[in-house]
């Protein structure tokens, strides 16, 4: 026990690894992830480093492993995860993983290569294609025209098909038959027309089909040009501006029958390499699907191989070249696991000499390890948002775990609302396994899922303090029977005025609970539910709110004081008792503890007949601080100015306890410590040197040397860091406590707009006389939901988690918690296994 | 054979949600608008003359109330009616994902 209340006591401790069996140990630590190496070598660099060649290796087949999964990727077949965790290869086994994954990166290399160039000549083929059937058509359309109307042609003075022309006028026109992309077209033509002056005739038909481009995969449209032109000049120009274009130019020959012909050996060999290009992608997808199934463990293992070598390089190698010295950081709790793994290591590889571990006195901070579980795990991130603790020192978390929901809820109080955050919480908590395998993507599905328990939590505080405002959806509910009745008000014997003339001529009446029979008690729990429609209902409900927030807020901080003094103890600072935590407390309470008696005094001392002349505590509390009690009608109690005026003076004596004797008396303990040691003679000091015990105990650590000096005492510094620690801490007691007013500002903000949520939307659907009334209710309350659920529980929800984080991080932990450690950050394969890599 | 399924799983899971939540609370309204709560006194649409034109008091009120309670059943009704075809949707959408896979 007492594991959750402190980080867990860390040691660190030097590992003698042999050679042979080193690369095994590490493996079997990185499974268990209980020690954090450190770097032996920090001078040396990446490339100087003993395994950099393996580390080379591995990063080399992991990079061959990526090019794999992007193949399978793009080919749309899913990776078969197992959510099996493979041992570590032996370093033998490198040579034939490389082996294989070379075999496998080049053979899918060579397919795609040939594949490539497959596509690119069924392109080829198919434009080629496209162009032979659509001059067809130009030609065709060509002697038509001819035909039809030779008068026309004559006039034009353009014959199409050369053939043809040559009967008429002795002109001989050439002619380019290509393809282009569609896009191309206009501007294409408009250059052709600039630069040959008129003198071309363009013809261009689109191609339905969209062609497949082999180097990039994408569809693209393209269409079929011919440009007839006459003479070798213009001839030349075309095919420079086809050129320009990126136009592909294919020979089309001039007579129709070599046209048919060539048509018809074009078809044969499209149909050939169709086939071809089918058993080409079936051999692609065979190696691939055989791929798929086993590149996860691949990863896996490659990933781990490199994790190992990566370690290994931060360690230390022993002159002879015999073993390895690491140097880790371990919890002690968890020291006889990691003997045993090393043991485990030790007997796989086969070695017969065992590994050390050899604990090491340091005088170095360690690293700050908190054990958690699915359940804290939540909690332990909300305060390591804010800094990781100091090494040992109180961990706010377990505190956390019940105050963070409360605080939350006291803003976030409704019953409906924390029913239904509740029921969110639940599906997540308890399908919890099956959407962990589910392995969702979605960052901030993850975060919620995350913080399952934390919402579960906050979800079922929010009931609670639902039940005590007696809210639900802005509505009260009346279990027990309002204490408050109406009735007696009509009764003159006990007291009552009202008349009904007196009802005829008000609009707003008050019941007086003075009058017997009015007020027959408080509600059993929580709010009695008339307050729900008085029209006073605010002003009674902040009075509450408030005095309920200061409370609240009082006793969160006298608790994080508190826990102070247990930081205090533990680290056996008896000085920062009597000059910290003591003054500290007793400012407080004589100033806000005292606060939150009078909130509860006056609760207790006024009735409903006396309530008229209870005195106002805001002003009580201001006058205290004024000395001012001439007016008798605002004392509380016989004998406040008294008090009051001794609590004062107490708060303020304590300010010069942790302003000036702090320091003065931390001086005077640097100086006895000094001259600890030395002797006077006749007023000149004379040290004897260090003991020999106290010297080069741990001289082989090497980077403890350089730190175990004390620090020179300034008493400047001190001063000014304790002044600034006093004024932070006296100035914050009153800031901190009008901060914890936003648990009222915050729950005044969510009933208030709950009630407009209700009064808006389903309020329209229910004021209806007749049956019309039912369809407007179902359509309006699915609105009203949609609102519910958007507005209320994730927008109000996520500020107030935010109000109740602060008053956390701030209000909370500045009084006790430093959180100036860091992580202790285990070598692990977990991250690896679960697929997350990052480098 | 024409497919029943119009909707995706999200969009039915949220159906069946809303739905549920929805029977809840509208019943449980429909209950206290029955039992003529107080705190319901608001929702209710009575204007000056219910009052002052009732014959037995507080009987032209407590129709009101009735009327709207019975409202909230019927939408409660409804409610059930679109649950029911979103776990149809649910069940459609279930077969979906075994035929495709």
């Amino acid at each position: 026990m007492g594991d959750l209340f402190r980080s867990e006591e860390m040691t660190l401790a030097q590992l003698f690894l042999q050679s042979e069996a080193a690369y095994c140990c590490v493996s079997e630590l990185g499974e268990i992830g209980m020690v954090q190496f450190r770097d032996l070598n920090p001078d040396v660099n990446v490339f100087q480093r003993k395994f950099v060649n393996e580390v080379r290796r591995c990063e080399e087949m992991d990079r061959k492993l990526r090019f794999v999964e992007k193949e399978i990727k793009r080919a749309n077949i899913a990776v078969i995860d197992t959510g099996e965790n493979p041992e570590v290869p032996f370093p033998r086994d490198m040579i034939d993983m490389e082996a294989t994954f070379e075999k496998l990166e080049n053979e899918l290399k060579e397919i795609n290569t040939n594949q490539e160039a497959l596509k690119k000549n069924f392109l080829e083929l198919t434009e080629l294609k496209h162009i032979l059937r659509r001059t067809q058509q130009f030609f065709d359309e060509g002697f038509l025209v001819q035909m039809e109307d030779p008068s026309l042609l004559e006039e034009s003075n353009i014959p199409l098909e050369p053939t043809e022309a040559n009967r008429g006028v002795p002109l001989r026109l050439g002619f380019v038959a290509g393809v282009i992309g569609r896009e191309r077209i206009p501007t294409f033509e408009r250059m052709l027309w600039r630069v040959c002056r008129g003198n071309v005739f363009l013809r261009q038909a689109d191609i339905e089909d969209p062609l497949e481009d082999p180097s990039s995969g994408d569809q693209v449209y393209k269409s079929v040009f011919i440009i007839f032109f006459q003479g070798d000049q213009l001839k030349n120009r075309v095919k420079k501006i086809c050129e320009g274009f990126r136009a592909s130019l294919y020979p089309c020959p001039e007579t129709p029958q070599e046209r048919k012909e060539m048509a018809a050996g074009v078809n044969a060999r499209i149909d050939d390499l169709q086939m071809v290009l089918n058993q080409t992608e079936d051999h692609r997808q065979r190696v691939l699907q055989a791929a798929a199934k086993t590149v996860r463990v691949w990863f896996i293992k490659v990933r781990k191989m490199k994790a190992i070598y990566h370690t290994l390089n931060l360690c230390n190698i022993d002159v002879t070249q015999k073993c390895l010295i690491a140097e880790v950081w371990c919890p002690i709790s968890d020291l006889d696991s990691i003997q045993f793994a090393l043991r485990r290591g030790t007997e796989k590889s086969g070695s017969t000499v065992p590994s050390i571990l050899n604990r090491m006195q340091t005088k170095q901070t360690p690293p700050t390890y908190n054990k958690t579980n699915k359940f804290t795990s939540g909690f332990q991130n909300i305060v390591d948002a804010y800094g990781v603790g100091s090494y040992r020192e109180i961990n706010p978390a377990p505190y956390t775990i019940i105050t963070f929901p409360f605080l939350f809820a006291v803003m976030f109080g409704d019953l409906g609302h924390g029913v239904l955050m509740t029921c969110a919480a639940l599906y997540l908590v308890l399908r919890e396994t099956r959407l962990i395998a589910q392995k969702n993507d979605n960052e901030i599905f993850g975060m919620v899922f995350a913080g399952r328990y934390i919402i579960l939590l906050m979800g079922l505080f929010s009931i609670y303090t639902g039940i005590i405002y007696n809210d639900c959806f802005s509505k009260s509910l009346n279990v027990f029977g309002s204490g408050w009745s109406v009735r007696p008000m009509f009764d003159v014997r006990v007291g009552g005025n009202w008349t009904f003339t007196v009802l005829e001529e008000n609009k707003l009446l008050q019941l007086d609970p003075a009058v017997e029979g009015v007020f027959k008690g408080p509600y059993p729990i929580g709010i009695d539910p008339i307050w729900n429609i008085a029209s006073n209902k605010l002003t009674f409900l902040n009075s509450f709110k408030m005095k309920m927030s200061v409370v609240l807020g009082v006793i969160h901080m006298l608790f994080g004081i508190t826990l102070s003094l247990f930081n205090h103890l533990y680290f056996k600072k008896p000085l920062n008792i009597y000059l910290g935590f003591i003054p500290e407390i007793v400012f407080m309470t004589s100033l806000f503890g005292y606060l939150g008696l009078l909130v509860f005094y006056k609760w207790l001392a006024y009735d409903a007949r006396t309530s008229r002349g209870a005195p106002s505590l805001l002003i009580a509390f201001i006058n205290m601080f004024l000395f001012s009690y001439s007016d008798p009608s605002t004392q509380l109690y016989t004998g406040q100015k008294v008090i009051q005026s001794l609590l004062v003076v107490i708060a303020l004596a304590c300010v010069p306890c942790m302003l000036i004797v702090k320091p003065l008396i931390l001086r005077r303990q640097y100086l006895w410590r000094k001259n600890l040691g030395t002797q006077n003679f006749g007023g000149i000091r004379v040290g004897n040197g260090p003991t020999e015990d106290e010297a080069g105990i741990i001289e082989h650590d090497q980077l403890a040397l350089n730190t175990d000096e004390e620090p020179e005492f300034n008493f400047g510094d001190v001063a000014v860091i304790q002044a600034i620690h006093t004024i932070e801490y006296c100035l914050g007691c009153i800031s901190n406590t009008a901060s914890y007013l936003r648990l009222w500002a915050l729950s005044l903000a969510h009933a208030q707009l709950s009630e407009v949520l209700w009064t808006m939307v389903l309020h329209i659907g229910l004021s209806s006389t007749n049956f019309a009334g039912a369809p407007v209710v179902f359509i309006l309350f699915a609105a009203f939901a949609v609102l519910t659920v958007c507005i209320l529980l994730i927008m109000e929800g996520l500020s107030a988690f935010l109000h109740a984080l602060r008053l956390h991080w701030v209000e909370f932990q500045n009084k006790f918690y430093t959180g100036q450690g860091f992580k202790f950050l285990p070598f692990t394969f977990d991250s690896i296994s679960e697929g997350k890599y990052d480098d | 054979m024409p497919s029943l399924l119009f909707c995706g799983p999200k969009m039915a899971a949220c159906g069946i949600v809303i739905s549920i939540w929805g029977v809840i609370m509208l019943g449980m309204l429909g209950i206290f608008f029955s039992a003529k709560s107080a705190v319901l006194i608001e929702d209710v649409p009575f204007t000056e003359e219910d009052i002052r034109n009732d014959k037995s008091p507080p009987q032209a009120i407590y129709g009101l109330y009735n009327q709207v309670g019975i409202n909230c059943f019927i939408a409660a009704a409804v409610y059930v009616a679109v649950g029911a075809v979103s776990l149809c949707q649910v069940r459609l959408n279930k077969r979906q994902e075994y035929m495709v896979t």
